[in-house]
């Protein structure tokens, strides 16, 4: 049985059209991350499933039952904003208890304190249970944001980039703890990000979202290995994809509908200068501290890829390039499924 | 324009030391970045530079002239915060004239002064526009511009991207590293951004617990860590570190892990016996059947084109980055090559790295 369902959503704002037609099943303890750049939909996607938007069309269902028509507190959610609210005049632990002690989930003190306890060990803030909520650096505060959705056991968690105020070390730690949270749980979590690590590492599922439609709904190997489009392509990857238009890769034999080849960097292979293959130059290794960047130059075409820590390269460099199965996208942008390569 | 220097600069609240003597000069006209933890201590230090703090003893200078005791007002620097307030009921030209129109300057001199900003940050578009009308973006030129119209010695910014969306963030580093060019004026930009760091700064220092642990230019502090602090919160993923109980001696190259030798940068000092740490970074591991030193494999992260696998051996866990292509069985037992002149060693007592072969200047990538 699907925990969440999303059934022919629309909704606008004004003339904007923010969601268009959107489906989609989340199954039981499965961890599904909408992924695309701002004003794609994923936040306004969230709130319709909180309630705190009401969709034009179409309906949402919990665990099978139709809540479109019902309020928030109704819905059996906890949503966990980028932007945390504490309450500034309560500690942390009242912080955290509080979702518990509200009337409609009233609980015993005790139990409280064990779940309190259990939670903030998880998110590494059992030592500040004490401190007031502002006397919190911004990266703890998002912590117990987060801790206060934990605490309770709704059927969907529902979380809108809840990492992007974090460091980059803090960021990877939760990253982790979040995936192996909902293993160990089984929760159901619909998680919005544009960062492709984040969907990459924890999804289940990656839905690409794009101007409020759902384009891709896939594993994360599927979205990335078998993109439906350039614009699914260009959302993963780092460094990402290069587009090139079809011409540009004389010799190579692209499919006759072929307008645009997408270049990766496991698609690209670098060679010392010989006469047989395309010869390009290199522009610059770019330095960003996790990767290293090739660019070259391919006669008008710039080309970026992961340098092989084994090759050393440097700027002027004559290089030979070789391309193994590149993907191909035809006219309107949509993958040619060419023959040895997977479907 | 203008060169800053802080001597021995020390910051306490109560019984809490905030900032426990710092050091530093950020040379005219370059792009300084502090970057640290949350509550390691760099955004007190930059209110001390602004003049919004006053240090519990220590000096800093301005283009030598002693400022310590001096108000932020008396100062000629500008300060942008993280949390960025617009005046609401004004438009864009408002605001950005506001610091000027309280200096009491004449109408034109100010009308020249915010055009010219905002011709420099490209929202000269916008000058008549209201400001709650405007994007996160936009929003955050319009502060900036408020902070250029006054053209201060030196620019300080406290995490001015961190109220932005992500995506956003990335595009604004770009803006802000060649709106710094244009200006020619020195800049101390706060951030727990690895890679806003990266991107933008001359030089970094990387502060933890109210001290600078290191100081040098983005490459120098990702290729040769001086702490294991620095080594651990720089990469993404972090550096791996192989502990190991052993002593030392000057020109020593091999160092022994679970009875595999393993070469490493030479080692320029004699240590006793005592807990040492080995540090690499995930791109400089590979697989290599011939390898002695073994592990178990006890997880990957499939990244796309890379992967990030996690191998267990007897002195710790090393995360490698791998290409996808490779296929890697979870509890598969594997050799692991480390890429010798790439290696940190430390003592992993104090976390300072040992004198080497790679800390003496090793080889830039």
């Amino acid at each position: 049985m699907a925990d969440v369902s999303l059934a022919g959503i629309g909704k606008c704002f004004g003339p904007v059209e923010a969601v268009r037609d959107l489906s989609l099943s989340i199954a039981d303890g499965e961890f599904v991350v909408l992924l695309g750049p701002t004003g794609a939909g994923k936040t306004t996607t969230l709130r319709l499933i909180a309630g705190l938007e009401r969709p034009d069309r179409g309906s949402v269902a919990i665990r099978g039952r139709d809540v479109t028509a019902e309020v928030p507190a109704d819905r059996d959610v906890a949503f966990v904003f980028q932007q945390y609210s504490l309450y500034p005049h309560l500690s942390v632990y009242d912080n955290l208890a509080f979702p518990l002690r509200s009337p409609a989930h009233r609980m015993d003190e005790a139990l409280i304190r064990r779940r309190v306890q259990q939670v903030a060990e998880l998110l590494h803030i059992a030592q500040k249970l004490g401190n007031r909520a502002t006397a919190l650096s911004g990266g703890e505060m998002q912590r117990v944001a987060i801790g206060r959705a934990l605490v309770r056991e709704p059927a969907v968690y529902l979380m809108d980039e809840p990492l992007s105020s974090l460091d980059a070390k803090l960021r990877a730690e939760l990253r982790l703890e979040l995936k192996r949270i909902q293993r160990e749980l089984g929760t159901t979590i619909l998680y919005v990000t544009h960062d492709q690590i984040e969907a990459m590492t924890m999804a289940d599922r990656i839905g690409v979202m794009s101007e409020g439609e759902l384009i891709q709904l896939g594993t994360p190997r599927d979205i990335y290995e078998r993109p439906q489009n350039a614009y699914v392509a260009s959302r993963l990857g780092m460094p990402a994809i290069n587009l090139v238009p079809a011409e540009a890769l004389a010799g190579q034999s692209p499919p006759p509908e072929a307008r645009t080849v997408g270049l990766r960097t496991e698609h690209i292979r670098i060679f010392s200068a010989d006469h047989s293959r395309p010869r390009a130059w290199v522009s610059w290794v770019e330095h960003l501290g996790d990767q290293n960047h090739v660019h070259l130059r391919l006669d008008t075409h710039s080309l970026v890829t992961l340098a092989d820590p084994a090759q050393e390269l440097k700027a002027g460099d004559q290089v030979s390039l070789e391309f193994r199965e590149p993907l191909y996208f035809d006219q309107r942008g949509n993958r040619i499924v060419t023959q040895g390569w997977p479907a | 324009m203008a060169e800053i220097r802080l001597e021995q600069v020390v910051k306490s609240f109560g019984t809490f030391s905030a900032v426990k003597g710092v050091d530093f000069t950020v040379d005219h006209a370059s792009f300084f970045v502090i970057l640290g933890p949350s509550g390691c201590g760099k955004t007190t230090t930059l209110r001390m530079i602004a003049g919004l703090e006053l240090p519990t003893c220590g000096r800093i200078l301005l283009d030598g002239d002693d400022v310590t005791a001096l108000p932020a007002s008396a100062r000629d620097i500008a300060f942008v915060f993280q949390l960025f307030a617009l005046y609401p009921h004004m438009n864009v030209r408002q605001n950005m004239g506001f610091p000027l129109r309280c200096q009491n300057l004449p109408r034109a001199e100010i009308k020249t002064s915010v055009e010219e900003a905002a011709k420099l940050l490209r929202i000269d578009h916008l000058l008549e526009r209201r400001v709650g009308g405007l994007s996160g973006g936009d929003r955050q030129r319009v502060a900036l511009g408020r902070a250029i119209v006054r053209r201060p010695k030196a620019f300080l910014m406290d995490e001015p991207l961190g109220a932005l969306d992500a995506e956003f963030r990335r595009l604004m580093c770009g803006e802000l590293r060649e709106l710094h060019d244009r200006i020619e004026a020195t800049s101390i930009y706060i951030t727990h951004d690895q890679l806003e760091a990266m991107a933008m700064a001359d030089r970094i220092a990387v502060m933890n617990q109210g001290r600078v642990e290191q100081i040098g230019t983005p490459q120098e502090i990702y290729d040769r860590p001086r702490t294991m602090f620095v080594a651990d919160f720089i990469g993404a993923p972090p550096m791996s570190f192989l502990h190991v109980h052993t002593s030392l001696r000057r020109g020593d190259r091999i160092l022994m892990i679970d009875g595999a030798p393993v070469e490493m940068p030479e080692v320029f000092e004699d240590r006793l016996e005592g807990k040492f740490a080995l540090g690499v970074r995930p791109e400089n591991v590979a697989f290599a059947d011939s390898s002695q030193l073994r592990g178990q494999v006890i997880g990957a992260e499939y990244l796309g084109t890379t992967q990030i696998v996690t191998v267990t051996t007897a002195s710790g866990q090393v995360r490698a980055r791998l290409p996808s292509g490779n296929l890697v069985q979870v509890g598969e037992t594997v050799g692991l090559k480390l890429r010798s002149d790439r290696l940190s060693l430390f003592d992993a007592a104090s976390g300072d790295a040992l004198s080497s072969s790679l800390q003496a200047g090793g080889r830039h990538g």
